[in-house]
């Protein structure tokens, strides 16, 4: 086996089960088996799934500086999966709210969406990973061309609005979301230096 | 003496726990010995150094609600208690090793019995009861809770407060080396809470020193805690070490941190949101992973007691 074929048969499934653990585990506390959920249960299944968006969404972006500074080049052949992962959690995370949180109940969700700020911030961090995750086929990619590239700039955007969604409905305790927004600063700003080197 | 639980709960739902069997033998003896002391001097509040201890001489009271109470589980794993963290399991986690005994409790301001107290003199002037309430947290949760406390109208009383004293003020203890979580600035420490004098002396309100006629739990802010049941749980302030006759307004723990979003007065209101969330509807701990949400009532379901205290205050204003 070559490379590629080591990275694809072995590596990328390996990765692949890495990333179903934090929603194994949160199934596994559901039903008892690994451990228990809360007493609020329906809020630690929530936050658990929306921070491991929030974790996803940075372990994506922080391929490119990590391969940047490493030079180990072949991480980019899991960053189209990572992604997949931040939407899917990211997407749990709103399916719970949706349907275990409001219970399907229209006028509060509406009421939520549209009043609640964090969560508008929310809702729109979702709509714009959709777009990315729908476009994230070999085949999206080739028919976009250049405009595929200028869309998928918008997770930049996703990680700010995500920060910000987490900030903003925390009661008092603000350190974990700054936390956040460090790293999240760190690796956008890597971006923003490698950018203005490259120009001069 | 007859002692009467509400016919329509059983008492499996109330605990689930074989030591609902146990209670009430205990109450029933107790209620025996109570009526044999009736010639003498009334016992007074006791509670024993000892976590978990059964409580004696616990009366009932017509101000519980029939509600089934949430497990012994849910309400001391669950809570909000920053004094050990800021995550829900955290003051569960950090308590256990705390030592609520010896513990002081001292009364000034306008009144005419001041002075520091040990907890055990504090306490004895009063009697044990259980009130079973609501409880309603400013984060759209709920429980129902078996406390056992002392009235607070009766405490109040006792220290006979002077006409100028128009305010209770209470602070909880400020100790980092005892409580780790007060060595991050979360909130500005000591906590403080406070309740206007009508407030202090409404029948609901209760200082609880128990819990599910035990001890009450560290978590649960052992040895004594505020529970007015028509306010968000954050007024209900817990580990007090100072109790202050006032003729001020005093300043109170989470309006100093946010003042758009946590009143003075904090009394559960559906109609009035949080900035940040709705308070219409809140979540019964305990419901299951698939129940809804249930309405929120106006002061908690407790405005047959406490409505008349604010008529004519505009709750939007004053929230």
């Amino acid at each position: 086996m070559n490379t590629l074929q080591q990275i694809r048969f072995i590596w990328k499934p390996v990765v692949f089960l890495a990333c179903l653990v934090p929603v194994l585990l949160v199934v596994g506390d559901a039903f008892g088996v690994t451990g228990s959920l809360s007493a609020n249960p329906i809020e630690d299944i929530q936050d658990r799934l929306g921070n491991w968006g929030i974790r996803f969404i940075m372990i994506t972006l922080a391929v490119t500086p990590l391969r940047r500074v490493t030079g180990w080049n072949w991480l980019i052949r899991f960053r189209r999966m990572l992604g997949l992962f931040a939407f899917f959690y990211v997407l749990l995370h709103f399916l719970t709210w949706l349907f275990l949180d409001q219970g399907l109940l229209l006028s509060a969700i509406l009421e939520d969406v549209v009043e609640r700020p964090f969560i508008t911030i929310g809702f729109a961090a979702l709509l714009l990973l959709t777009a990315l995750a729908a476009t994230s086929t070999n085949g999206m990619r080739r028919r976009l061309g250049r405009r595929w590239i200028k869309l998928h700039y918008s997770v930049y955007a996703i990680g700010v609005l995500a920060v910000w969604h987490y900030w903003w409905q925390v009661k008092q305790d603000t350190i974990e979301a700054k936390i956040y927004a460090a790293i999240l600063a760190i690796l956008l700003g890597h971006r923003l230096w490698h950018y203005w080197r490259r120009r001069r | 003496m007859l002692i009467k639980k509400p016919s329509d709960i059983l008492p499996s739902e109330i605990t689930g726990k074989d030591n609902y069997l146990n209670r009430r033998a205990f109450i029933r003896a107790g209620s025996i010995a109570g009526a044999s002391a009736l010639a003498g001097p009334a016992l007074g509040a006791i509670v024993p150094d000892e976590a978990r201890a059964r409580l004696s001489d616990v009366g009932m009271s017509d101000l519980s609600t029939s509600e089934a109470p949430n497990s012994y589980d849910d309400i001391t794993t669950y809570n909000n208690y920053y004094e050990f963290g800021t995550d829900k399991a955290d003051p569960y986690r950090y308590s256990q090793d705390f030592k609520p005994r010896p513990w002081t409790i001292t009364v000034d301001g306008h009144a005419d019995k001041t002075g520091s107290f040990h907890f055990e003199d504090f306490i004895k002037p009063f009697d044990l009861e259980e009130r079973i309430y609501r409880m309603r947290c400013v984060e759209a949760w709920s429980m129902v809770i078996p406390w056992v406390g002392i009235s607070l109208a009766e405490v109040v009383k006792y220290f006979q407060p002077t006409s100028k004293a128009r305010y209770v003020a209470f602070e909880t203890l400020h100790d980092p080396v005892r409580m780790a979580g007060q060595r991050r600035r979360v909130l500005d420490w000591p906590y403080r809470e406070g309740l206007t004098i009508a407030e202090a002396t409404n029948p609901l309100a209760i200082l609880a020193v128990g819990l599910y006629g035990e001890v009450l739990p560290n978590q649960n802010g052992a040895p004594i805690r505020l529970v007015v049941p028509w306010k968000y749980g954050f007024k209900g302030i817990k580990g007090i070490v100072r109790m202050r006759f006032v003729e001020n307004m005093p300043k109170t723990s989470w309006n100093m941190a946010a003042p758009h979003e946590y009143g003075f007065y904090a009394n559960v209101n559906p109609e009035v949101d949080h900035p940040r969330w709705s308070q219409a509807r809140e979540r019964r701990i305990g419901s299951g992973l698939f129940a809804s949400k249930q309405p929120t009532l106006m002061f908690n379901g407790y405005g047959e007691q406490v409505a008349h205290l604010y008529s004519g205050l505009d709750l939007r204003i004053n929230f």
